[in-house]
């Protein structure tokens, strides 16, 4: 028995296991104790805890709310959504703004010609280089000045309106009308997915091509404009009344700044990890594309991008989660996202720091682990086969 | 996700070190200096000059008090907060005292677990407007937009304001100070609202000061004081007389030059600590309160000094006034 136990102790696979367990152990216990320590203070201190306070009246209004019912009467768990979905939404838009001007950036950095070269090379160097919060304030007051006053607006037919506000839309009224011709708008989408998918095969299987931007300019476009006029949906215009436009909806020039300043930042990066990710691929495929007859979008879109994104994905998923999690830079030009309401707003009236930045952590975590493991399995899709 | 809060938590616990600490007073004796929040800079209550002093009514504040518990009004370490971050300063102990123009509220009092010590300035929230839009009270502000600095009350009374008169309004909200003052510069609102003793202070530094008008109507009462934890009550005590002593000075007429003057006055020689046995309840030396006098001044001097009419900030007495001269500032009986 105690030879056993002691060739036990001698084995080194037991005593890995043995030191792991212990430090598994030790970490609990010190967050036990820490955390058992912060709620006796806590206690002892007088400062309320708990998350009741998120059944509370907010009382403070918010600036840039796009889908939900929000109000000073709301709770602050309402308030917490707000922001949750303002974050989101600043986040898409820069994602989305800042793939398209890096993907262009980048292949422009490896153009040809001088001209373009450098001038993406000077757009990297620039922008790459100034601290974001800088660029965002330098964003937020230049549109500040540049953009006219609202009696001034800058007026499109009348119905769209752009001053140093925000951008004045108008809003559908919803109704029957308007899920009318939103149901017709995405049976426009569905039917063109068929087709393209159907030319496809088609030219997969015969070689033949068929061009389907007619089809999608008459499915997507053309159709929904048709059920409106047909259906009769109602728009409410956005109009000058006393001191701002009331009515329709509005994007405010907090939010244009932060997404543009998010979007050109983290663009350079992705820029960058396009172009190395291009600069991998073997010159050999670029001429043997050639060779086949492709031209060189062809050649650029068909051979050398798919194998380039196999070694930009991984850079590119760590700029989106920074573009997200520097979308709480957010507070310093007033776009009401989750810092500045929560953990803002929220914090101070009811003071219970502790709940209020641990909920807002774990939004981030949730957002950062979610874009990571979507691109992740998006990285898998685009891997090697068989390798 | 329970695990995941847990560890947050445990993680803001270490980095913000939280701590009960119930002996104040022997804290700050022991330190040497006390450990003040005052704000980032608002003129006339809490500003730093070029080389770094800082002046104002709630630094008075902070001086009184290190007179009184150290004999130095000099002995005052600044910590400027902004207001986002002044009550978790407090809470965690990186501070003593709070005392940067902060509303006294039921629910700060009754669920941050501090408590206000007493009320150093009666303000109330009003209104800056651009001189152009004609505007001559709040009443014609509907539909308009308003910058706003977050944290504060002033988001909740504006949104009291509007609801109960059945009027819409639009709230740009920043992060300091000088960023709302920038945004309503800039053309972003119609409208600035903050506490009236702010108002002044900041439409004297705008680049052109004319082109804005402060509005008569005050929306809110904003008692401002200075702050303390809960669970140390010496300390409250000292903080809270340190503030009466400078206005029960101002009731009988005793002045930073006067102080010294043989007086036959028994109020008087109470604040000289001549008589009487104040100082031994809250555990400080005799001439505690002859230093606050002598070093910082009475509440008239400090006001007159700061943001009285003789200041760029030339705010009245108004109800910050004696109860004997029509005000309501009142200390109770200093005996």
């Amino acid at each position: 028995m105690f030879i056993k136990l002691k060739s036990l102790l001698y084995n080194n696979e037991v005593r890995a296991i043995a030191f792991q367990v212990l430090a598994v152990v030790f970490i609990a216990y010190f967050v036990y104790q820490a955390f058992d320590n912060m709620m006796l203070n806590i206690e002892q201190s007088g400062i309320r805890s708990g998350f009741g306070f998120l059944n509370d009246e907010a009382g403070f209004a918010v600036n840039d709310n796009f889908f939900l019912t929000y109000s000073p009467t709301s709770t602050n768990l309402q308030a917490f959504y707000v922001g949750i979905v303002n974050t989101l939404i600043v986040a898409i838009t820069g994602i989305f703004f800042a793939s398209v001007i890096g993907l262009v950036i980048g292949i422009a950095r490896l153009s040809s010609n001088y001209l373009i070269r450098k001038m993406a090379t000077v757009y990297i160097e620039i922008f790459r280089n100034i601290p974001i919060l800088l660029q965002i304030l330098f964003w937020y007051s230049t549109a500040l000045s540049v953009l006219p006053s609202t009696r001034n607006s800058m007026n499109f037919l009348d119905s769209v309106f752009l001053n140093s506000r925000g951008l004045f839309l108008p809003k559908f009224i919803i109704g029957t009308e308007f899920y009318l011709v939103l149901a017709s708008f995405i049976i426009g989408i569905v039917a063109y997915v068929f087709i393209k998918k159907r030319s496809t095969k088609k030219h997969d299987d015969t070689g033949i091509a068929t061009n389907t931007i007619p089809h999608f300019l008459g499915l997507v476009v053309l159709l929904p404009i048709m059920a409106y006029f047909v259906f009769g949906a109602q728009l409410e215009y956005p109009a000058l009344k006393g001191f701002n436009f009331q009515g329709g909806t509005d994007l405010s020039i907090e939010f244009f700044s932060l997404a543009f300043a998010l979007s050109v930042y983290t663009a350079t990066y992705i820029a960058e990890a396009i172009r190395s990710g291009i600069d991998s691929v073997d010159k050999g495929q670029k001429e043997a594309a050639a060779a086949l007859g492709l031209r060189q979008g062809q050649a650029m879109r068909l051979v050398v991008l798919p194998q380039a994104l196999r070694v930009a994905i991984p850079p590119i998923i760590n700029q989106y989660l920074n573009l997200t999690k520097n979308s709480s830079l957010a507070t310093a030009v007033g776009y009401s996202e989750l810092v500045t309401i929560f953990s803002g707003t929220v914090l101070n009236v009811v003071g219970q720091a502790i709940e209020v930045i641990a909920l807002t952590m774990l939004v981030y975590l949730t957002i950062s682990l979610f874009i990571s493991l979507v691109l992740n399995i998006f990285n898998k899709k685009m891997e090697i086969k068989g390798k | 996700m329970n695990k995941l809060l847990k560890l947050s938590a445990a993680s803001l616990l270490v980095f913000t070190g939280f701590s009960v600490n119930a002996d104040t007073l022997s804290d700050v004796k022991s330190q040497g200096s006390l450990s003040c929040g005052v704000s980032t800079g608002t003129p006339g209550f809490s500003n730093p000059d070029s080389s770094g002093n800082w002046s104002g009514m709630d630094v008075d504040v902070c001086r009184a008090i290190a007179a009184a518990t150290l004999g130095d009004a000099r002995k005052v370490k600044y910590v400027p907060l902004s207001a986002k971050e002044r009550f978790i300063a407090l809470q965690s102990g990186e501070i003593d005292v709070l005392s940067r123009n902060t509303t006294w509220t039921a629910t700060r009092d009754n669920s941050l677990g501090l408590n206000f010590a007493g009320v150093n300035y009666y303000d109330g929230q009003g209104f800056m407007v651009k001189k152009s839009l004609d505007v001559n009270s709040v009443k014609d502000l509907d539909g308009a937009s308003f910058c706003i600095q977050a944290g504060t009350t002033t988001e909740l009374n504006l949104a009291d304001y509007f609801r109960s008169n059945n009027m819409k309004f639009k709230a740009v909200t920043y992060d300091t100070s000088p960023q709302t003052k920038g945004g309503f510069e800039a053309g972003r609102c119609d409208a600035l609202t903050s506490d009236v003793s702010q108002l002044a202070g900041l439409r004297s530094t705008l680049k052109d000061p004319s082109s804005a008008v402060v509005l008569g109507d005050v929306i809110s009462k904003e008692p401002l004081g200075p702050v303390v934890r809960q669970g140390d009550d010496n300390w409250f005590n000292i903080v809270k007389w340190s503030l009466n002593a400078m206005i029960e000075a101002e009731e009988l007429g005793v002045t930073s030059a006067t102080i010294d003057r043989t007086s036959t006055s028994p109020g008087v020689q109470r604040l000289q600590g001549k008589t009487g046995k104040l100082n031994e309840h809250l555990g400080l030396n005799k001439d505690w309160a002859r230093n606050i006098v002598s070093q910082v001044g009475n509440y008239g001097e400090s006001f007159e000094r700061n943001i009285g009419m003789s200041t760029p900030i030339a705010l009245p007495r108004g109800v910050n006034q004696l109860w004997i001269k029509g005000g309501i500032l009142y200390s109770p009986a200093f005996r």
